[in-house]
């Protein structure tokens, strides 16, 4: 039996000046570099897949797989492309684990790159988190210095140049193919698959394109085995994750579990809903899964768990939301921030966007009759499936959740003429005004 | 809307899909909205164009896919456009299948809740894509902006400009990126792009980086809303008010088919016709907007004679046929009469003129060649050119896609051959073609080929092309210009290399009348149908074709000795057809021999210098007012019949014609036999070509090339060719068009700009030209260019004659 | 705020980027980065350096820069704030701070503040979406260095000691720099901070902190690797 809290990644958090070189070796850091030197490239491949990783970015899939769909007879370049674009409302994890331990996600990305025979891998960061691309600028620079990156690397005569990569403020290019094209310097517009990045990715080249959390799993599978990650979480979903709770907790913070956890167990560690409330509604993974409520509490964090319930673990983002917020409001945020990403590109998403925002705005101020959440609804059938990637897709997924739970909430908005919610209730200094 | 033309195709690359319960075999990677067309069914779209890479952007084209071909089907609506045929798939249409037809009406509704719905004053509504679409597979009412909801749409200021020419109505714009893709995949001119994001997206340009490319006004075309409109046609007519005719390009010898939309006999607007095997679905800029130069005040609508008192007046076409005999049998008597027929005649008007002079006129003195040429162009002619085409061997379109290599030589396509441009572009992007040239500098156009320029100097193109020779086979195709005829020992070698190497040769002239006259005989050395002139063989057989006793035997003078003819008085007339002095290679002499010439009879369009000293003038009708046929650069005949009909147009044969009676009258020669268009046509048919012998080309002398000037010291040589759009008079009249002309320069070398620039003069034998000098890095030493027909009266005119040096100053002179 | 132009040494910056990469497009989302960090926006001077640069048309530079929201078409501030909005933030309070900020700097989004007489720097505010700090919430964003758990009253604050020049630490990081600062470390070019601030926020290590209390860890790695054994056995 495992312990509830499981911390790999987040284990030099706490470590004075965890972000250095020094320490993270004297961690046991880039010992897991000659192991896997000492392995052919498709034995670190077997390994990764036998660990049952799954990406961490939020589709979970196999990630061994992934890397071994580059075909190897192909002559051109291989790629590594780290994806540290996090930028789904409620993720953040990976920017913590960026600036606090950036060494394990490059030690994970020479041993990937290796693996996948890549001899040059770009971190693609988003661009509004200045001192994590610091961090991880200096983690590469004192990477190199060290041997670890760059020629013939701990004698291995394995040779890798990484480049460290800011972004400029899109969320589509957490997609992988529109991260492509950002970073080809084109409008971060996803591609048509196929061809799949694995085939003709950068460049046209094979490439695989990773999760930070992923990427940075990698060292301690090679370095403690596959039976040691796989040990930990459920049946298809193994080994630990960085469970991401934010919002009306009372102690909102990351916490490293084995996949399988559950909400409850969660709350428990933070302290329970903050004082005098209860939870209303939460999202298991970020903005774009389905909502879930209170009944949903004791179901597994993990991919079959959450699936279950019809929605996705995606990204462990567990953003909660207590009785004080109107569901509304809520999803008519959600919406307007995807209206503002849509990357234009297709109809469904970028007109649908539009137009969502517009229903829902009218719903929020209590305009409309219950025909209108039909007709909503009907709005989010016509864009889900039919968009050009996952970001239509993602769009519809607080509508129609919350209409299929909160649908009472809706009526009630019309009946009321308007939001009967106070939003100052909702405020992190709602508690203190009330008391003082 | 477009489709995609069938192609033969091997059996076993057929793949069998069944869509709406239809079973139709494919060839592989056909895209399933392709498939669809075979069997009847109309997929609705947008973003998809068959000539550009699919974007799968705007999904309206969703289908249900049951099956994929695996068994397994899609669980979400998959576009059609996007997505490739598989053996066994299982595709439902909006024909079959409720799913799909949500999902299209959904993606309607959709792309209308931010369209304006202005159709009534938008220059599409009646032939917009948006507007039919959404009647066949949308729904009546939109749920955005009913009476319930009342939607706020997206809003722009109206239209911005991309160009002079393109505008912008970015409320109607659906972003499908057709116009994007085109700038960028087809023409190589990525200045529209996309702009912001998300709804707000849009098309656009950069700030003071106007769309400028000799291809925009294709984007007009293919955009299918009414966000792209052109100022020249832009609110002047509504769709269903025109009449389309299929007309031919008369700007080039590309032989692009366009479609001429009119209405009460003004021509309104044109656009590019569909022929897979020559334009595809593209032309240029001056073949969609030049044609109000024949629309202009200055067009000539009835005959002229000179008076008594000197000046020109009005003459009934009898008079004007019996004055022209007259004066032409006086000057035939008075030591013969010359024919210059000029570069934009209908191959049937230049059968016409080919015929009146030798049997009217009794000469052969007759060239089409209103420009600088050669004796050795003529032989190359007479020998490598006639008669061949499509049918015969000759390299097509199709030839440059499929060719290893082609070789540029004295030929630059961008400016000179638009749609030759577009096919050798598209043939490289597909990865298979290497474009070389022998040229002075990596041209704009040479570089969107991805052209291996093989530097040049001006004159020495012969020993370029021995030189490249070993690397080409039969693989290769040899494409030669114009430019050529001046460089001695080029079209020679360019004949020797092909004949030893086995690459394939063309010759690509300017002029859409060029390679038709060259086949209806306004040679000196050729009669019709190929026929060389000094055989005496191919007379007989023309002669007897013609009714007549004898030709003349021995071959004429070509322009220019036309020209030094008339000058010292050998020649006692001229006919001439719409030819420009400044065109030719001495202007200032061509406009003495008109001056001495006792009797000039001119055809054309539009007053001008040449008409204002004639005795006799003729109209002439332009391409829309007559049938007519062009030869293209192929050898492909492209035949047209009259888009408007005008009682004042007449064809030049149907002149030639009364002329000719006249003259038969008078005791000299004989009729034509023929008045119209269908009877010199069918007697064309009948002649037929010529297969006898053809003329051998006399192999160049080892050493014996390139211009014999010697350098003095700082002397430079003239690289020159004519812009796609300059000062040329079928040009004028449209603003906005010459707005997009590239602005001229002297392009000069680093060092010589650094001597030199920014503004330099030229002076050369003829003249002075001064211009702002930009940088061309990899020119040739030794060389500067200038266009030819940009600047004052041209390079010819006012610079210097052909394959002379100039000199270089800095400053205004 | 002056306008500098590109110079010989942008110039030569712009072509160190595009050469870290195998082809040199790939450089120019970092390039606008550093015309940003020299002329504290994208102008069109520096969309045509970008073009000359890379050898493409200045529309397509136009449509990169014009799609990512960082790159901004007219001036910030010194000082560029962001107030996070979405959802998470909003509840929490990054409506109330926002709105808070609007009437107190008398701007709208995306705007710059009046700089006032003896106000030594100027501040610009946006709104912004969520910055991955949702465990901070309400978050403000400084130069795109986080300031935490924020309130009204601190943003106003925040805003009032920018303005008068004084230094401020971020909350995970060093002292802010000035908006082109920041952009030049965008575009690849460190500027010798990375040592400041914490390895972790406090939210960062309650997982962690608990897992200490408790003794928790990750199982115990086996003491004969796995992967090792497992290579012996073939």
């Amino acid at each position: 039996m495992t312990d509830m809290l499981t911390p790999v990644l987040t284990d030099m958090w706490d470590v004075e000046q965890g972000w250095k070189l020094a320490p993270y070796e004297s961690k046991g850091g880039y010992a897991a570099l000659d192991i896997a030197f000492g392995m052919s490239q498709d034995d670190v491949i077997t390994a990764v897949k036998d660990s049952g990783l799954r990406g961490r970015g939020g589709a979970g899939f196999p990630t061994g797989m992934k890397w071994s769909f580059i075909p190897q007879d192909n002559p051109r370049p291989k790629y590594l492309v780290v994806n540290a674009d996090e930028s789904e409302p409620g993720t953040c994890k990976d920017i913590p684990l960026m600036m606090g331990n950036p060494h394990v996600l490059v030690e994970g990305v020479i041993i990937s790159s290796y693996a996948i025979r890549a001899n040059k891998a770009f971190i693609y960061i988003r661009g509004e988190v200045l001192h994590v691309i610091r961090r991880v600028q200096a983690a590469v620079e004192e990477a190199y210095a060290a041997g670890h990156l760059g020629k013939n690397i701990h004698g291995s005569g394995y040779d890798l140049d990484v480049v460290v990569h800011a972004g400029a403020g899109a969320y589509i290019c957490g997609e992988e193919t529109a991260l492509l094209e950002g970073l080809e310097g084109r409008r971060g517009q996803p591609r048509l698959r196929p061809p799949f990045p694995a085939v003709a990715g950068l460049y046209a080249s094979p490439t695989v394109i990773n999760n930070v959390e992923s990427i940075a799993s990698v060292p301690a599978i090679v370095k403690n085995g596959a039976a040691w990650f796989a040990s930990m979480g459920t049946e298809k979903s193994k080994g630990h994750g960085i469970f991401s709770l934010s919002g009306h907790v009372q102690n909102p913070g990351q916490y490293e579990a084995p996949l399988g956890i559950t909400l409850r167990e969660l709350l428990d560690l933070a302290g329970g809903i903050r004082h005098g409330h209860e939870i209303k509604f939460w999202t298991p993974g970020g903005s774009s899964t389905p909502l879930l409520t209170a009944e949903h509490l004791d179901i597994p964090l993990d991919f079959e768990g959450v699936g279950a319930v019809g929605s996705m673990l995606g990204t462990r983002a567990l953003q909660i939301f207590d009785e004080t917020v109107c569901v509304v409001r809520a999803v008519l945020r959600w919406t307007e921030f995807y209206k503002h990403e849509s990357c234009g590109k297709c109809t469904p998403c970028r007109e649908g966007t539009w137009w969502l925002v517009q229903a829902l705005t009218r719903l929020e101020n209590g305009q409309g009759t219950e025909a209108d959440l039909d007709q909503l609804l009907d709005q989010c059938d016509n864009i889900l499936g039919r968009s050009f990637c996952a970001l239509g897709d993602g769009a519809t997924s607080p509508i129609s959740s919350s209409i299929e739970h909160f649908r009472d909430e809706y009526l009630a908005h019309l009946a009321h003429g308007g939001c009967p919610f106070d939003a100052a209730r909702s405020t992190a200094w709602a508690g203190t005004e009330v008391s003082a | 809307m477009t489709t995609t033309p069938e192609k033969a195709v091997e059996k076993s690359d057929l793949v069998t899909v069944t869509i709406d319960g239809v079973q139709v075999s494919v060839p592989k990677d056909t895209l399933v909205i392709r498939a669809a067309e075979q069997i009847g069914v109309q997929i609705p779209r947008f973003c998809d164009h068959p000539l550009l890479a699919p974007a799968g952007a705007c999904r309206q084209c969703l289908v249900d896919v049951p099956d994929a071909g695996n068994g397994r089907g899609f669980p979400k609506p998959q576009a059609s456009c996007t997505l490739p045929v598989a053996e066994g798939m299982v595709v439902s249409t909006q024909e079959s299948s409720p799913v799909a037809d949500k999902a299209q009406r959904g993606v309607m509704e959709l792309l209308l809740i931010n369209h304006p719905l202005d159709c009534p004053v938008c220059d599409k509504g009646g032939e917009c894509p948006l507007q039919n679409q959404a009647m066949s597979n949308g729904q009546g009412e939109s749920r955005f902006s009913d009476d319930r909801n009342r939607g706020v749409k997206r809003t722009f200021p109206k239209p911005i400009n991309l160009s002079p020419t393109v505008l912008l109505d970015r409320e109607r714009c659906i972003v499908c990126q057709r116009c994007t893709r085109f700038a960028d995949e087809i023409a190589g001119d990525p200045f529209i792009e996309l702009l912001e994001r998300g709804a707000q997206q849009q098309i656009g340009i950069a700030e003071d980086a106007p769309f400028l490319s000799y291809f925009s006004g294709n984007v007009i075309q293919i955009c299918p809303v009414g966000a792209l409109t052109s100022e020249q046609y832009r609110f002047r007519s509504r769709p269903f008010d025109l009449v389309s005719t299929a007309g031919v390009a008369e700007h080039d010898a590309c032989g692009s088919a366009i479609r001429i939309d009119h209405r009460r006999g003004k021509v309104l607007r044109r656009q590019s016709g569909n022929d897979p095997a020559v334009n595809e679905e593209w032309i240029t800029d001056k073949d969609r907007f030049a044609f109000a130069y024949a629309q202009s005040e200055d067009r000539l609508v009835y005959p002229q004679v000179r008076d008594e008192d000197g000046s020109l007046r009005p003459a009934s076409w009898p008079e004007a046929f019996a004055v022209a005999a007259r004066g032409l049998a006086a000057a035939k008597q008075a030591g013969g009469v010359g024919v210059l027929t000029g570069g934009r005649l209908t191959v049937e008007d230049a059968y016409a003129y080919s015929k009146f002079a030798r049997v009217a006129l009794g000469t052969n003195d007759i060239d089409f060649r209103a420009r600088p040429l050669s004796a050795e162009e003529a032989a190359f002619l007479a020998s490598s050119v006639a008669l061949t085409g499509p049918g015969n061997g000759g390299v097509t379109y199709d030839d440059l896609e499929s060719a290893a290599k082609v070789v540029l030589v004295g030929l630059e396509p961008e400016d000179e051959a638009g749609a030759v441009f577009l096919r050798l572009r598209k043939s490289v992007r597909a990865g298979g073609t290497e474009v070389i040239s022998l040229a002075p500098y990596t041209t704009r156009g040479l570089a969107k080929v991805s052209a291996r320029v093989v530097p040049t100097v001006p004159g020495e193109e012969a020993a370029g092309l021995d030189a490249l020779a070993p690397e080409l086979d039969a693989g290769s195709v040899l494409l030669v210009g114009e430019r050529l005829a001046t460089i001695p020992g080029a079209l020679s070698a360019a004949a020797a290399v092909a004949a030893s190497t086995g690459a394939r040769l063309a010759w690509v002239p300017r002029r859409a009348g060029d390679r038709g006259a060259v086949e209806a005989g306004c040679l000196p050395n050729l009669l019709p149908g190929g026929r060389p002139t000094a055989d005496a063989g191919a007379r007989v057989d023309v002669a007897a074709a013609w009714g007549v006793d004898v030709l003349p035997e021995t071959e004429g003078r070509d322009a220019d000795a036309i020209v030094a003819a008339l000058v010292t008085g050998e020649l006692g007339g001229l006919v001439i057809a719409g030819v420009d002095p400044d065109d030719t290679s001495d202007p200032a002499a061509t406009r003495a021999a008109i001056d001495a010439a006792g009797f000039v009879v001119a055809f054309d369009l539009r007053r001008t210098d040449v008409t204002d000293v004639a005795d006799v003038v003729f109209p002439v009708a332009p391409t829309t007012d007559k049938a007519g046929t062009f030869v293209n650069w192929e050898g492909r005949v492209r035949p047209w019949e009259a888009a408007l009909r005008n009682p004042a147009s007449l064809p030049e044969l149907r002149a030639l014609s009364g002329i000719a009676d006249e003259l038969a009258h008078l005791g000299h020669g004989s009729p034509l036999g023929f008045r119209t268009v269908d009877e010199a046509r069918a007697e064309m048919a009948q002649l037929g070509p010529w297969d006898g012998e053809r003329p051998r080309l006399d192999t160049p002398s080892p050493g014996g090339s390139g211009y014999s000037t010697t350098l003095g010291d700082g002397d430079l040589v003239l690289a020159t060719w004519k812009q796609s759009l300059d000062n040329g008079s079928l040009q004028d009249g449209d603003k906005y068009l010459k707005a997009t002309a590239r602005t001229p320069v002297v392009l000069v070398s680093r060092a010589v700009h650094d001597s030199h620039g920014p503004t330099i003069t030229l002076t050369g034998d003829r003249g002075s030209m001064t211009l702002p000098a930009e940088i061309a890095d990899d020119l040739v030493d030794g060389v500067v260019w200038v266009p030819s027909n940009s600047v004052g009266n041209g390079v010819l005119a006012d610079l210097a004659s052909p394959g002379t040096t100039v000199t270089i100053a800095g400053g205004a002179a | 705020m002056s306008t500098q132009p590109i110079d010989e040494k942008t110039i030569a910056e712009l072509r160190e980027i595009a050469a870290r990469y195998p082809e040199p497009r790939s450089g120019l989302l970092p390039m606008l980065h550093l015309v940003q960090s020299v002329q504290g926006r994208v102008t069109p001077e520096g969309i045509e350096a970008c073009a000359a640069v890379l050898d493409i048309s200045a529309a397509e530079v136009s449509g990169v820069a014009t799609f990512y929201t960082m790159y901004k078409r007219h001036g910030v501030g010194d000082y560029h704030v962001g107030v996070c909005t979405n959802t998470l933030c909003a509840v929490m309070g990054g409506d109330e701070i926002f709105a808070r900020l609007k009437e107190h700097l008398d701007i709208g989004n995306d705007e710059v503040a009046v700089q006032r007489q003896g106000d030594s720097k100027t501040v610009s505010l946006e709104h912004i979406e969520c910055n991955a700090a949702c465990d901070f919430a309400p978050v403000m964003m400084v130069n795109w260095e986080f300031m935490d758990n924020q309130t009204p009253e601190s943003a106003v604050q925040l805003v009032e000691s920018l303005r008068a020049g004084h230094e401020i630490q971020s909350t995970r990081g060093p002292k802010l720099c000035t908006f082109r600062e920041a952009e030049r470390v965008l575009a690849g070019f460190p500027d010798g901070l990375v040592d400041e601030g914490p390895t972790a926020g406090p939210p960062s290590l309650v997982g962690l902190k608990i897992a200490r209390e408790r003794g928790w860890t990750a199982p115990d790695a086996p003491t004969t690797p796995a992967i090792e054994a497992k290579e012996s056995d073939q």
